[in-house]
């Protein structure tokens, strides 16, 4: 009986696994295949992988991509902490009904934040890589507010209090005492938001201008005629990255927390 | 302290705000092209940029509809922009399009005037749009399985290749074949004709393998099917992808689609648009937008160049006596369009 339950659930985790990472299988070995066509096998080659770096229009779509993702979400981080501060400080009433705003944006469809945000830019700038950033860090701000307020919620006001007694004001207050508390809200917010600019596809699509392409909005754009087999050889690296970047901040915060307990 | 630093953060806020819409603004210099993905080799727009200094400003859409509403929704103003002809169509009676003169053009005499005539469905006079890609719907049929030649749509209707053959899953391409089939025009508006269709598809029916759009090409080259219908452009790449796929027009003749540029009403300067569009048509770029795309060309400069393969291939180069059989789909009145949308759901549901 035992074993029967214990070979179930292991089965049932092996499905789950399966069915999350065999797309990304098939992806991976397509980036090596050798021919154009998605149904034949033309045997093993890595000009797919020489072809991203060579073309400037996928090198271009790179570029934006990481330039808008990170520095909407550097903006989103700095902005959504000082909002965090500012609505953790408000009374019980109108910090539920904020709360409650900033949870809009992230249930609402993301057509609905393109299309309108589209409609408000023409009205005041011409559509471009400009508008393209200020949408993102319009939908990324909610997302670090929501998760720096629980760390807020658990900080120790007293610990700030003292520091203000002991003669700190409030600026060197905030740096020295708040802001390391916040730490891992922080960073977990800004990862948030820098995962969710990358994959934004909808609202890109609406507010960018021409001339302005993210990856997703190039890979939509090659539908019609069929995906270039380099973006499967781009999107296998960018996956290998994510991997490796997972692995190591897994190892490391596995040994850190080995350290708090051996202490 | 607290206020003066917030003052201080939204002026820097503000200014960067300003500084990157003057950025931002419109250049004087620069076009902004609209045209589908992948059909233009980004080599040619930067050998554009630096030989007449103008900036090409670029944006693809996948398909005909999604270019039409971008554009509609006048969120970017583009200055010239590609599509297939019913959407031009569209465009052209809603005025969206404005009147060029295409003998202006240094290179016009690179584009086949046969071209220009196949415009003459939605463009009577010849000034609003010029020929970029052009083609047709066909059989694409695996050479090894067939028995015996193909070059009638009677090969999906005659019960010979039962159970092996794929049917587009779009409905004006089904009735197309069908039309064809019985020897009307693809554009009728007889009811009569049209339920006729309609009964040889319900007959054929059981027969197709199944009915797919964008993945008939692939079953072929996995060897799943013995022939599908495909567009011409699919048929060539499939013969790219493995030897043996071959591409055919029937001679019962068959839909003719071409794509085709045309400057928008809001383009502000004409110049730099036909400076472009003369581009597009002069030799060089012709050339390398072909080897790019590799559909069938309405250059004349391209025919003549073409490698035999090329030449040989009825998805590059279907023979003049194809084409005229050939017809251009024109939009249908609301009525037809009703029953065709009626008679193919009652199909699917059968």
């Amino acid at each position: 009986m035992e074993r029967l339950k214990n070979f179930i659930s292991k089965a049932y985790i092996f499905i789950i696994l399966l069915f999350l990472y065999a797309p990304i299988a098939v992806l991976i070995v397509s980036s090596f295949n050798d021919s154009k066509s998605r149904v034949v096998w033309g045997g093993f080659t890595l000009r797919w992988y020489r072809g991203v770096f060579e073309s400037d229009q996928i090198m271009d779509a790179l570029f934006t991509t990481m330039i808008i993702s990170l520095s909407a979400s550097l903006i989103a981080t700095v902005l959504g902490v000082m909002a965090a501060i500012g609505i953790s400080a408000m009374k019980k009433r109108s910090y539920k009904a904020v709360m409650a705003v900033n949870n809009i944006p992230m249930v609402n469809a993301d057509i609905v934040i393109g299309i309108s945000l589209m409609l408000w830019f023409i009205k005041f700038m011409p559509l471009g890589f400009m508008s393209v950033l200020l949408a993102h860090i319009t939908f990324d701000v909610p997302y670090v507010i929501l998760s720096v307020m629980p760390k807020l919620q658990q900080m120790n006001v007293s610990v700030y209090e003292a520091a203000r007694d002991l003669g700190a004001n409030a600026v060197y207050a905030f740096f020295k005492v708040v802001l390391p508390q916040l730490y891992g809200g922080i960073l977990s917010g800004f990862f948030l938001a820098f995962t969710i600019s990358m994959d934004d596809f909808v609202v890109t699509y609406f507010t960018k201008g021409a001339g302005v392409d993210t990856l997703s909005t190039l890979i939509y754009g090659e539908l019609k005629k069929g995906i270039k087999p380099e973006m499967y050889a781009l999107s296998t690296i960018i996956f290998a990255l994510v991997l490796i970047v997972l692995i190591v901040v897994n190892i490391y915060s596995g040994k850190e927390e080995r350290a708090v307990i051996d202490h | 302290m607290k206020k003066k630093f917030v003052v201080v953060v939204f002026m820097v806020l503000l200014m960067s705000s300003c500084l990157m819409c003057g950025c931002n603004k419109a250049d004087e210099n620069s076009i902004t092209v609209f045209n589908y993905g992948m059909y233009m080799d980004p080599e040619v727009l930067k050998i554009f940029e630096e030989e007449t200094g103008i900036k090409v400003k670029y944006e693809e859409a996948p398909t005909p509809e999604e270019l039409y509403t971008k554009y509609k929704s006048g969120a970017v103003k583009y200055d010239v922009l590609c599509t297939s002809e019913y959407m031009l169509q569209r465009l052209i009676n809603e005025g969206e399009l404005q009147e060029v003169d295409f003998s202006t053009l240094k290179n016009r005499d690179n584009i086949g005037d046969e071209y220009f005539d196949m415009c003459k469905s939605f463009d009577p006079d010849n000034k609003y749009v010029m020929p970029y890609f052009w083609g047709t719907v066909g059989i694409l049929y695996d050479k090894e399985k067939v028995h015996g030649d193909v070059d009638t749509w009677d090969v999906l209707f005659n019960g010979e290749y039962a159970g092996e053959f794929i049917m587009q899953n779009s409905m004006r391409d089904a009735y197309m074949v069908a039309l064809k089939q019985l020897g009307y025009s693809i554009n009728t508006t007889n009811e009569a004709e049209l339920r006729e269709a309609q009964e040889l598809l319900i007959d054929q029916k059981p027969d197709v393998q199944s009915y797919l759009v964008d993945e008939v090409k692939d079953e072929l080259v996995a060897g799943n099917a013995t022939l599908g219908v495909v567009y011409s452009g699919e048929g060539y790449y499939a013969g790219e992808e493995r030897e043996g796929l071959v591409y055919c027009i029937p001679r019962e003749g068959t839909n003719l689609w071409i794509d085709c540029f045309g400057v928008t009403k809001d383009c502000k300067n004409v110049d730099n648009a036909m400076k472009f569009l003369d581009y597009l048509c002069r030799e060089d770029c012709a050339k390398i937008n072909f080897d790019y795309v590799k559909y069938a060309s309405p250059y004349l400069s391209v025919i003549e160049t073409m490698t035999d393969k090329e030449k040989a291939s009825s998805a590059i180069n279907p023979s003049k006596e194809i084409i005229n059989n050939c017809e251009i789909y024109v939009q249908l009145p609301q009525e037809t369009t009703d029953l065709l949308n009626a008679l193919w759901k009652e199909l699917k549901a059968e």
